[in-house]
């Protein structure tokens, strides 16, 4: 448990990547990544949800389920759900277009796997404490974004090539992140040799 | 009537150049060919079968599925020959063909053919068959010059051991492949990786092995001072930017050098680094295609220096003993944003902030 925290971090966003090596928060992944500049502030707004959720999961981790296990799911959910809420609206009022560009996918944070398996890895696979669960949050957050980032430019290179129409796309997309995702696969046991 | 060529008018441009996508193409061929004759050399009649095979595998996908008449422009040539070279020569053929085409098919023809793809083709295919056959793809036949100098089959008692197949070559799909009788022998980054440093200088392995490629390894990454040769003639070509194989080499003897330093018994230093496993031929020939490398030359800078420090970081601190082939494609996902940062001034203007939202 006395892990490094800079080594939390980096295996959260490199080694263990939760998009690409976890699979997990693909749908904004496939949402919002048409456009860099979206896809930087999807990647900001999930940071922030992602940070504090983690310390929010610590909290009831630590005072309230072990008197309550049963209701680990439930209240994470919760959590998450006014966090995202509380985003939607200091977005909605701090930056309209932002707001408009991201849609539905804000709201969709809310459902988004990515902050309720980090939730539920720092707290019952990992029991980090605090400030472990901090940096793991703001790594797992920091992976994110630069899947995001990285699909992001792609696409958008992509835009102007000549697809086949069967592949147009979602379906393209799919395979762009496939390949990002075998490129990850070198990363894979990172650290875990020496 | 005829039109004297000197009174024709017509739109610009007025210049033409000679050089067309198939005459670099072909041109690269041609380099690829004497790494191909020597891993022929160092691995016998089984290294040609996989060549045949992954060409064979990304010609048929191009034919199929590709736009028509782009066969000719040797693109496809060129994915294939370089997916062979970097297989152990052991491999069921099958695995091969599949490679060179998931290659081609997933890597070139989907995001529109030669010019579009994102990512390097062959190495695409070599990362798809490193997932799925892990086993397969780290098999490494020993080397026919290995237990003596780089000439020794030339010696005609030796020649039936050179004919002799690596591997099970002719296995069928998903059999389980037959056990050959043939010599197995760890890549030098393989022992360094798993077995310790001490283990390298034990096994006999020299530098004068690494430089001409007596050692265990891929068909074609063994002959580290030939590839350098055959680059060196691109470049003077002009068919490559030699920007960024040089990058690449600073950045790892650089950061090797300063490793070794620290700790000598546990990191393994510069001409080791840059002289084993597939460094040399990812470095010269990966790394420099055309397609998926930055435009300016800046950015060739930025993304050879971030290729030898992924390559460094992977081979010391990773799972894997070698990390050439993910630094490469890992720096061809960061293409399209470092072509973004890098975007040269306009002359006479001044320098504008990248604008991030699009």
């Amino acid at each position: 448990m006395n892990q490094n925290v800079f080594w939390i971090l980096l295996s959260a966003m490199i080694v263990n990547n939760f998009t690409l090596m976890m699979f997990l928060g693909l749908c904004p992944f496939m949402g919002v990544s048409s456009r860099v500049g979206t896809a930087v502030r999807m990647g900001l707004a999930n940071i922030f949800v992602l940070t504090i959720t983690a310390i929010c999961a610590w909290f009831l981790h630590n005072f309230v389920l072990p008197y309550a296990p049963y209701l680990r799911l439930i209240s994470f959910i919760v959590v998450i759900a006014s966090m995202v809420q509380i985003t939607e609206m200091a977005i909605k009022k701090l930056s309209p277009a932002l707001f408009r560009q991201l849609g539905i996918f804000l709201p969709l944070i809310t459902t988004n796997c990515a902050i309720l398996g980090m939730a539920l890895w720092q707290t019952t696979k990992y029991d980090y404490t605090l400030i472990q669960g901090l940096f793991y949050a703001v790594g797992a957050g920091l992976g994110l974004t630069l899947a995001l980032v990285l699909m992001a430019s792609i696409r958008e290179n992509t835009e102007l090539s000549d697809v086949p129409s069967l592949a147009k796309g979602t379906a393209l997309t799919l395979i762009i992140a496939a390949s990002l995702s075998l490129a990850f696969m070198g990363f894979s046991g990172l650290g875990s040799a020496s | 009537m005829s039109t004297s060529r000197r009174w024709l008018v017509t739109a610009s441009p007025h210049l033409g150049s000679p050089e067309s996508t198939q005459r670099i193409m072909w041109s690269v061929i041609g380099s690829i060919v004497p790494i191909c004759v020597a891993g022929i050399y160092f691995f016998g009649p089984s290294a040609l079968l996989v060549l045949l095979a992954a060409v064979l595998g990304a010609l048929v996908t191009e034919r199929v599925f590709g736009k028509r008449g782009t066969l000719g422009d040797g693109s496809a040539v060129i994915t294939g020959l370089l997916l062979g070279l970097t297989l152990p020569a052991g491999i069921p053929l099958w695995m091969a063909f599949v490679g060179s085409a998931f290659g081609i098919g997933f890597g070139k023809v989907i995001f529109g053919g030669l010019g579009q793809n994102p990512f390097n083709p062959a190495l695409l295919g070599r990362a798809f068959l490193q997932a799925a056959f892990p086993a397969a793809l780290t098999t490494w036949p020993t080397n026919t010059g290995a237990d003596g100098t780089v000439f020794s089959h030339f010696r005609l008692d030796r020649l039936g051991e050179w004919a002799a197949l690596r591997g099970d070559n002719f296995a069928l799909p998903f059999m389980r492949p037959e056990v050959v009788d043939t010599t197995t022998s760890a890549t030098p980054l393989g022992i360094a990786k798993f077995q310790g440093l001490e283990e390298v200088q034990k096994s006999g392995i020299e530098m004068s092995d690494l430089l001409l490629g007596s050692t265990g390894g891929c068909i074609g990454e063994t002959a580290g001072v030939l590839i350098l040769l055959c680059g060196g003639y691109l470049v003077l070509r002009n068919h490559m930017n030699w920007r960024i194989p040089v990058s690449i080499f600073v950045a790892v003897a650089l950061l090797s050098g300063v490793f070794q330093l620290v700790d000598a018994d546990k990191f393994s230093g510069p001409l080791t680094m840059l002289f084993s496993g597939g460094l040399m031929l990812g470095a010269v020939f990966m790394a420099t295609d055309m397609v998926t490398s930055p435009v300016t030359h800046k950015g060739c800078w930025i993304f050879g220096i971030g290729i030898g420090a992924l390559v460094v970081v992977i081979r010391y601190w990773g799972g894997l003993s070698e990390g050439v082939q993910y630094a490469i494609l890992l720096m061809n996902a960061m293409v399209p944003f470092i072509n973004r940062v890098t975007q040269p001034r306009v002359f006479g203007t001044r320098v504008q902030k990248v604008r991030v939202t699009a």
